[in-house]
């Protein structure tokens, strides 16, 4: 009889396991690239460098405290005479001034918090650091958009390419295939200032920035974590005991 | 006990019954000892229940039901959860606690209601238990859906949208109804109010109310145990059942290895993936609502996909009433219809270990059909999807509809006189 409720059991979980991998399979899905996530402070606070230089512009973080950085290795003075631009106090909010009503009517678009960007694209193609880390290597030229820029996995962006001077600038050679879907190759034509392993690595910091701006208690969340799983599997043992000591005289 | 706290305890007992309820619901209350792996969900799902309690009460001190938006033009309520999220010391454990605490109650209640299901924990003379749990199931998903508004992110807003929109299609007082249920034409900062409301206090007085009773019922006909044998039929020579033993001390400490256990899995998502792969947390969720951009796909949460599979099954409409009514007709009743399960099982033995072939696999093609609704409720549908979510429906009212014929019909081996232990 046991082996039928264990027979039971292993169904149970072979469909259980099953149905997401089948659930994924079945969205329209696009190519990431792996995102090489990184929380090291160096990566950290370049990430951050280039997220208040170049991002800051137009997007806001507006869940996040300046002085919330010291948590990726920088000092308060180092924050506020680095990354801090317009006289704001280190214990504020890191928003912008420009009014979303304002940039709807200049970009068609108000350009979004990013303080949760890499929570929200988060999908079945990939994490939400996969799809930045894809997104922001992959803007090509394109005359026919107003911004003079165009993105191969998000058609028709209201962002120009802000990192261009970095990058330099792609083109992209759009081929039909035979099942009437497209396949855009982009090709490199004017070098930037970095080279492409360069420019790699730059957004790949950026984008863990992004991750630990997501969820900054991330990394105090797991090693909290190891110590919680050790404690109750310590507790196992000891309760175990204690119920095979109460239990050995029912027969 | 010294002779001091012994007096004590009698004036005590002279006021209130504590000692003869400890008694009658622990030291003296037999369950039968031979419980086995399924038995540990009711004492997990009380455990998860007070986690829930516990941490709502430290939720509310610090989230703002307020669909306004703040100076950076983000909804209050939901800058209030990341405010929690990052700046309430310990906010980020508390919330994480209860949005996998959530899909937790459900994982247990599922196992649960499975282990009666093998069982025959329903069967006379427990049918009342099996009613209120199963409105303790029906009020928990109440209290699951607007819980999911509160974050106010795109997946609460439009997920409540589509949701209330439903009750729009009964016949005649729909169009009201659903109005008194928003409190307004949309989703809005009324609904959000309302059902903040009902989720922190009305509902969970409700759901309390019902697990008393579902326990005090449980208390006054005993447990049913894996051989679906009453324990109280052989009793020795002072009254106890031969085959019971004390819950306390015997089952709690055993259930507190259950605890344990179920504590172990439930920190590794809590600590290691909150977001359960997106299932737990929807990833479309950490956008706040925007009243003005409907998602591409909006999925319900999983432990609510099965039914809605149902409800976008029904395809055809009938009587000159839209399809989708009889669809909000289907999903109803596809909840309801477990109330009756002690009436349409016809079997002479309660528990799967006597059970014939038949109801074996019929039960195993129940769950295969309940997992494959469970898993096209996240997709979005196509007609192909539809028509296996049509065949799933139908096998999942069958194994209802159908069961005072089969459960009859089974070549059932005979039940044992004492339960099988060891």
């Amino acid at each position: 009889m046991k082996t039928r409720v264990i027979n039971f059991i292993k169904r149970f979980a072979a469909v259980a396991l099953f149905a997401p991998a089948v659930a994924m399979a079945a969205g329209a899905s696009v190519h990431l690239d792996k995102a090489p996530v990184s929380s090291e402070p160096a990566a950290l606070q370049h990430g951050a460098k280039l997220f208040v230089n170049y991002c800051m512009n137009c997007h806001s973080a507006s869940f996040v405290r300046y002085n919330q950085l010291q948590n990726i290795g920088l000092s308060e003075a180092e924050i506020r005479d680095n990354l801090m631009f317009t006289g704001e106090r280190v214990g504020d909010l890191m928003k912008i001034a420009m009014r979303p009503a304002e940039s709807k009517g200049w970009f068609g678009v108000a350009p979004p918090d990013l303080t949760l960007v890499a929570r929200q694209r988060a999908s079945a193609d990939g994490s939400g650091a996969d799809w930045l880390y894809t997104y922001l290597r992959q803007f090509y030229r394109d005359p026919s958009r107003p911004t003079g820029w165009n993105n191969a996995i998000f058609a028709n962006v209201a962002m120009p390419h802000v990192f261009w001077q970095l990058q330099g600038e792609q083109v992209a050679k759009i081929t039909q295939n035979a099942d009437g879907t497209t396949t855009t190759a982009l090709e490199l034509v004017k070098p930037g200032k970095l080279s492409v392993q360069e420019y790699d690595k730059a957004v790949a910091d950026l984008v863990s920035f992004l991750v630990w701006m997501g969820e900054p208690v991330a990394e105090k969340r797991k090693s909290i974590g190891a110590l919680v799983l050790i404690f109750l599997a310590g507790m196992f043992v000891l309760s175990y005991a204690l119920k095979k000591n109460y239990w050995k005289d029912i027969h | 006990m010294t002779t001091k706290s012994q007096a004590v305890l009698n004036w005590i007992d002279e006021r209130f019954p504590l000692t003869s309820t400890w008694k009658a619901h622990l030291s003296e209350y037999y369950a039968p000892k031979n419980f086995n792996f399924w038995y540990f969900f009711g004492s997990l799902a009380l455990l998860v229940l007070v986690i829930q309690i516990l941490t709502g009460i430290f939720l509310v001190m610090h989230y703002k039901p307020d669909a306004s938006l703040n100076a950076s033009g983000v909804p209050v309520a939901f800058a209030s959860v990341e405010y929690i999220m990052r700046e309430v010391p310990g906010g980020w454990l508390i919330r994480y606690l209860h949005s996998t605490g959530a899909s937790a109650f459900f994982i247990v209640v599922y196992l649960h209601m499975f282990r009666g299901l093998l069982y025959g924990s329903y069967r006379k003379p427990r049918e009342l238990i099996w009613v209120f749990g199963t409105l303790i199931f029906l009020v928990l998903m109440a209290e699951a859906f607007m819980g999911y508004l509160l974050p106010w992110g795109q997946m609460s807003f439009w997920g409540a949208q589509v949701i209330v929109n439903l009750f729009s299609a009964i016949p005649v007082i729909g169009p009201d109804l659903s109005l008194v249920i928003r409190g307004d034409y949309v989703v809005s900062d009324a609904t959000l109010n309302r059902f903040f409301s009902f989720h922190v206090i009305a509902v969970p007085l409700v759901l309390i109310g019902l697990v008393l009773a579902h326990i005090v019922a449980l208390h006054e006909v005993g447990s049913n145990n894996p051989d679906g044998v009453e324990i109280k039929k052989k009793k020795d020579a002072t009254g106890k059942p031969l085959d019971g033993i004390p819950f306390h001390p015997y089952y709690t400490v055993k259930d507190i290895v259950g605890v344990v256990v179920f504590l172990f899995f439930f920190s590794a998502v809590v600590f290691f993936m909150p977001e359960g792969g997106g299932y737990f947390l929807e990833f479309n969720n950490f956008i706040p609502a925007d009243p003005l951009k409907t998602p591409p796909h909006i999925a319900p949460v999983w432990y609510f996909t099965p039914f809605y599979s149902i409800l976008r099954a029904v395809t055809y409409p009938l009587f000159g009433l839209d399809a989708k009514f009889w669809g909000v007709v289907a999903m109803g009743a596809s909840v309801v219809i477990i109330a009756f399960l002690p009436w349409l099982d016809r079997s002479p033995v309660k528990s799967i270990r006597y059970k014939g072939p038949i109801f074996k696999m019929v039960l195993v093609v129940f769950v295969i059909a309940f997992f494959i609704l469970g898993y096209l409720g996240v997709l979005p549908p196509t007609p192909g999807r539809t028509l296996v979510s049509q065949i799933c429906s139908v096998i999942y009212f069958a194994f209802f509809l159908l069961m005072p014929w089969y459960s009859k019909l089974d070549k059932c081996k005979p039940e044992p006189e004492r339960v099988n232990f060891k």
